[in-house]
């Protein structure tokens, strides 16, 4: 039984929107950053993207070869566990399962790696079958760094923590291990229809 | 190997209004009594909800501006136009009253005395805060803390607001504190002037040869500019963290 809050609520003009997941609001033209930490600036050409797994190293791609792979556009909702959410976001970049195409594995989990330290975990099957990708553009232009250029992950049906900024690495692994935000008590999967923002929920 | 994550719940919990008071023209500061309350750590957040008798509800994440030694919490609360949850919170919301609150939120943007203790290589180390508008809002519970612990852990603060009617707790702000007014200035005033930029940090903040550990917290645009100058002059990037509001219409 929730407490009410008494004469809350009477200016509200807008329905709820069946778009936003529980305890999210719209907000609108706006992108809030959000980051632990300072923004890295990584030249492009040091930059480079891999997959590895506790044997080492199993694929990798400098800036030229990842621009080279097949593309894809896509435009979706996004919920951050800050509670802002933003609707029909355009991204563009190259689709996990691109990326895993001839990887062969039997791993159950991934842990993204990014400049700067940043951590994030979760299940590869969230990333597979056209749920996830590595984006390079948001609006038709190169991603900005405090957005997290050069590539970001995009795996819009979690939290927006797990669509790790400044990408560098997925390791693949037979454990689920916490990411950085995960083992400061957020959730471990963080579904935002669930609202499974924080370790519990 | 990662740290144990403390695996508790978090419940929503009522939180009584006993004391509103503006605390600048925007921003007031709320006083909750939350029965059941499980501590905090300075620096960490609360979520809040609020609930329609028509079963709407929002929700929104403050800073705790109180220390763990302060029975009451306390909100910092700037009313953002159009925002639904702050000018709720500001305007209507009477002593008596019950919203429900739910937290302590974040273990990463926190500082502690304890912790100082525990790890002597770290707290070694000075503290440097850098604030800008409201974004002062959780180091007003460290510097609390620091002071209600005699803490020997070094520890200043850099304010960079708008003009001295929107200075927030005034009362605690000491020696520690350097404080830069970026629109009016008053005749005789003796501070800073002008926005944080490289060469006030430099000249106001602890220097990187001294490896303090640095949290920045305001706007995007000055956190985003803060820290950038941080790494320009030196400082570890991973000696840096950082809370943001961003650029919605409600702090997040």
């Amino acid at each position: 039984m929730s407490v009410l809050s008494r004469g809350f609520g009477r200016a509200r003009t807008r329905p709820a929107d069946d778009r936003l997941p529980p305890g999210q609001y719209d907000v609108g033209n706006s992108f809030p950053v959000l980051s632990a930490g300072p923004t890295p600036h990584t030249p492009l050409a040091r930059w480079d993207f891999g997959i590895d797994d506790e044997g080492g190293e199993l694929r990798r791609w400098s800036w030229e070869e990842f621009q080279a792979l097949p593309r894809e556009a896509v435009t979706v909702d996004i919920h951050c566990v800050t509670k802002w959410s933003k609707f029909d976001t355009r991204w563009e970049g190259v689709a996990i399962d691109t990326l895993l195409r001839d990887v062969p594995t039997t791993a159950s989990h991934v842990l993204a790696s990014c400049d700067g330290g940043y951590t994030t975990n979760m299940p590869l099957p969230d990333l597979v079958n056209g749920r996830a990708w590595v984006v390079d553009t948001f609006e038709g232009q190169p991603l900005a760094p405090e957005h997290g250029g050069p590539a970001r992950l995009l795996v819009p049906h979690l939290y927006f923590w797990k669509s790790a900024k400044w990408l560098r690495r997925l390791t693949l692994a037979h454990h689920d291990q916490p990411g950085f935000w995960e083992t400061f008590g957020y959730h471990i999967y963080g579904d935002p229809w669930r609202e499974q923002r924080y370790s519990g929920d | 190997m990662a740290r144990a994550a403390v695996q508790r719940r978090l419940t929503w919990l009522p939180a009584r209004l006993v004391a509103t008071s503006a605390e600048s023209p925007r921003v007031h500061r709320l006083v909750f009594d939350v029965p059941g309350w499980s501590g905090h750590l300075p620096g960490q957040h609360v979520d809040v909800r609020l609930t329609a008798e028509d079963g709407y509800t929002a929700e929104r994440s403050y800073s705790l501006a109180s220390p763990p030694e302060v029975g009451e919490l306390h909100l910092l609360v700037e009313r953002l136009e159009d925002g639904e949850v702050s000018s709720y919170l500001t305007g209507e919301l009477s002593p008596g009253d019950l919203i429900e609150l739910r937290g302590p939120i974040g273990g990463y943007f926190v500082w502690s005395a304890a912790a100082d203790q525990d790890d002597r290589d770290t707290g070694r180390r000075p503290v440097q805060l850098v604030a800008g508008g409201a974004g002062v809002s959780p180091f007003t519970a460290m510097l609390d803390h620091h002071r209600r612990r005699e803490s020997p852990t070094p520890m200043q603060l850099l304010y960079s607001t708008r003009d001295e009617s929107e200075i927030l707790a005034r009362g605690l702000l000491g020696p520690e504190t350097t404080i830069t007014l970026t629109r009016d200035v008053p005749v005789g005033w003796a501070g800073e002037t002008g926005r944080v930029d490289a060469a006030m940090l430099l000249r106001c903040t602890v220097k990187p040869g001294d490896s303090p550990r640095i949290f920045v917290c305001g706007p995007t645009a000055f956190a985003e500019s803060t820290a950038t100058a941080l790494v320009d002059l030196g400082h570890e990037p991973t000696s840096i963290r950082i809370e943001r509001f961003g650029e919605s219409k409600e702090p997040s």
